[in-house]
């Protein structure tokens, strides 16, 4: 069996193909992520990084190339069905949950992710009482609040628990698409470390797309740098080779550099032909 | 007391369709208008059947199904061919208004000589509690029909509204609000958000057409233009239940559509009582439904900070 978890072959995909607004979001990206690891994934606005997340998670149906799940090909399933797999914290906090149902509502579907759902009961007795041992773990005293509507909750309570659904169930792959941007630095940093704590009690492979450097180098094992719908750098072990933000920043000011390059090598073309 | 009994057991059929409109308006934020032609067509096939000799409880099924049936059309054409839901409403209402007439064979169907629910529900009454056919209450003589009625419609409606909020509280129940409150989590917790649609579309408009049904055979006839107007009365029925329980717990919630629908129907016999025009019924529900939509916006407008909700 190998040790590959996740596998991207030749993946494009093209936003308004045929138009003026034509956008190479994603251009035959190649990845191997292999079991265990936590792949930060770094990039410029339209490096294709998001869209990198939505062609996994199925939410962007991409037009060439394989994406395959622990062996399978997941390429063609609809995004709910690879949800029963793939679980996925969003940017914004009010996205992972439902705001209407109760705290222990949404967990008890988060639970029921990777199963068929009946006409069971969702909240017996039993499930309760397990469900509130649960968030108990996350010391945030929501245990007293699960009959409360999510929606009354923070931003910042709403993402620890989205994080709690994610990883309760243990997924194939856990995608975590920016999900502290939206917070204030005390919640940003207390998702984190819960982030960090269920990975590594799961032992989870993981793909988070973040605009911070610091969180890139503290929480991955492996960075990549998105450019243009490629990936631009591939950097393995950055834990164990002590990357730093300052070299990440160096590898950002290289591609500005080349993107110059590009235009100045255009412009000098069109002066001469034009 | 006639009229009161009468008020009451009405309220009750059209709080079934205050369930109905529950599910599409607060469940998935839809303006369902297959209401309109799912409410028709289940008064349609029930007055057909029956008139055609079937049992009460076949004829009310299977105008059920029809409901369902419509409801799944309209859900498919919102979910797989992406037409609004506004729009797939009024198409399939309107393709049903056609097909109620070929299942009535006419614009009316009268049901005074069929075996409708009163008869059963009083034939029942009279030989499980020796129900006489008539019997004075509170000075007024009243037929023992009419009282079968009211029981019979106490329990079906009191009895669906907790099959409703006990399915509500199923998994598959509250998948089915996960995917109307917030269908991008719910896709991301492996929930089949177009299947969901389809599925709350099939149980709204059964419960619709069963509601149809029941008025078609309490009325004594079915009429073509019966189902005109039945989502705004619906959401009548419904915004006067939240008015008068709030909407604090799922159980509240439906209890008041079915309050609501019973206090409406009371309201309208005073007000007819005393003197309004029948005629501007609709007139009256219309303005009330847009007066209770419209005040929390006004409230806001002036100050005042309530919830951000805005659906019209």
């Amino acid at each position: 069996m190998s040790n590959v978890a996740l596998r991207l072959e030749a993946v494009s995909h093209t936003f308004h193909a045929g138009t003026l607004n034509e956008v190479r979001a994603l251009d035959a990206v190649e990845l191997e992520l292999e079991r265990g690891t936590f792949t930060a994934v770094l990039g410029t606005n339209g490096s294709g990084k998001s869209s990198l997340l939505n062609a996994i998670a199925g939410s962007l149906a991409v037009a060439e190339g394989h994406i395959l799940l622990e062996g399978r090909e997941i390429t063609q399933w609809p995004e709910a069905r690879r949800a029963r797999l793939i679980s996925r914290v969003f940017q914004n906090p009010f996205t992972g949950t439902a705001a209407e149902l109760t705290v222990a509502e949404n967990l008890a579907l988060a639970e029921g992710r990777s199963g068929r759902r009946w006409l069971r009961r969702t909240l017996d007795r039993e499930r309760r009482a397990a469900l509130e041992n649960t968030v108990a773990e996350l010391g945030m005293g929501l245990e007293d609040r699960l009959d409360t509507p999510i929606g009354v909750l923070s931003g910042g309570q709403r993402q620890a628990l989205t994080v709690l659904m994610a990883t309760m169930v243990r997924p194939s792959l856990l995608l975590l698409d920016e999900h502290t941007a939206a917070l204030d630095p005390r919640s940003a940093e207390q998702v984190i470390r819960l982030t960090h704590r269920a990975v590594t009690a799961g032992n989870l492979t993981t793909l988070m797309v973040t605009h911070s450097l610091t969180e890139a180098v503290r929480l991955g094992d492996r960075v990549l740098v998105m450019h243009r719908g490629r990936v631009a750098y591939d950097l393995r072990e950055t834990r164990r080779r002590r990357v730093r933000e300052h070299d990440l920043l160096q590898l950002f000011d290289q591609l500005r550099w080349a993107d110059r390059l590009d235009e100045s090598a255009a412009e000098m073309l069109r002066r001469a032909y034009v | 007391m006639n009229l009161l009994i009468g008020a009451i057991t009405i309220g009750l059929i059209l709080a079934l369709l205050g369930l109905g409109v529950f599910v599409t308006y607060r469940i998935y934020r839809i303006l369902d208008l297959t209401a309109d032609g799912a409410f028709g067509i289940g008064a349609a096939v029930a007055a057909a059947l029956l008139a055609r000799g079937f049992p009460a409880v076949v004829a009310t099924g299977f105008a059920i199904l029809a409901g369902m049936l419509a409801g799944g059309l309209t859900g498919v054409l919102n979910t797989r061919l992406r037409v609004t839901p506004l729009l797939a409403g009024v198409l399939t209402s309107t393709a049903l208004y056609s097909v109620s007439l070929f299942v009535m064979g006419s614009g009316n169907v009268s049901l005074v000589s069929a075996d409708g629910f009163v008869n059963v529900a009083e034939r029942l009454a009279h030989r499980w509690f020796g129900l006489p056919p008539s019997l004075t209450l509170f000075g007024a003589i009243v037929s023992g029909g009419s009282i079968a009625s009211l029981g019979l419609m106490l329990l079906l409606a009191v009895g669906t509204a907790l099959l409703l909020a006990f399915f509500l509280n199923t998994e598959i129940g509250t998948a089915m609000r996960a995917a109307g409150n917030n269908p991008q989590m719910a896709r991301a917790l492996a929930i089949d958000v177009n299947g969901m649609v389809v599925l709350g579309l099939c149980l709204a408009n059964g419960l619709v057409a069963l509601s149809g049904a029941l008025m078609a055979q309490y009325e004594g006839f079915a009429n073509i233009q019966m189902g005109i107007g039945a989502l705004v009365t619906g959401l009548a029925n419904l915004l006067l239940g939240e008015a008068l329980l709030g909407r604090r717990t799922l159980g509240r919630w439906i209890a008041g559509a079915v309050v609501g629908a019973v206090a409406f129907r009371l309201l309208v016999g005073a007000a007819i009582r005393a003197g309004l025009d029948p005629n501007a019924l609709k007139l009256v529900t219309a303005a009330l439904v847009l007066g209770v939509l419209v005040l929390p916006r006004v409230l806001r407008r002036s100050g005042l900070p309530t919830e951000a909700s805005g659906r019209v």
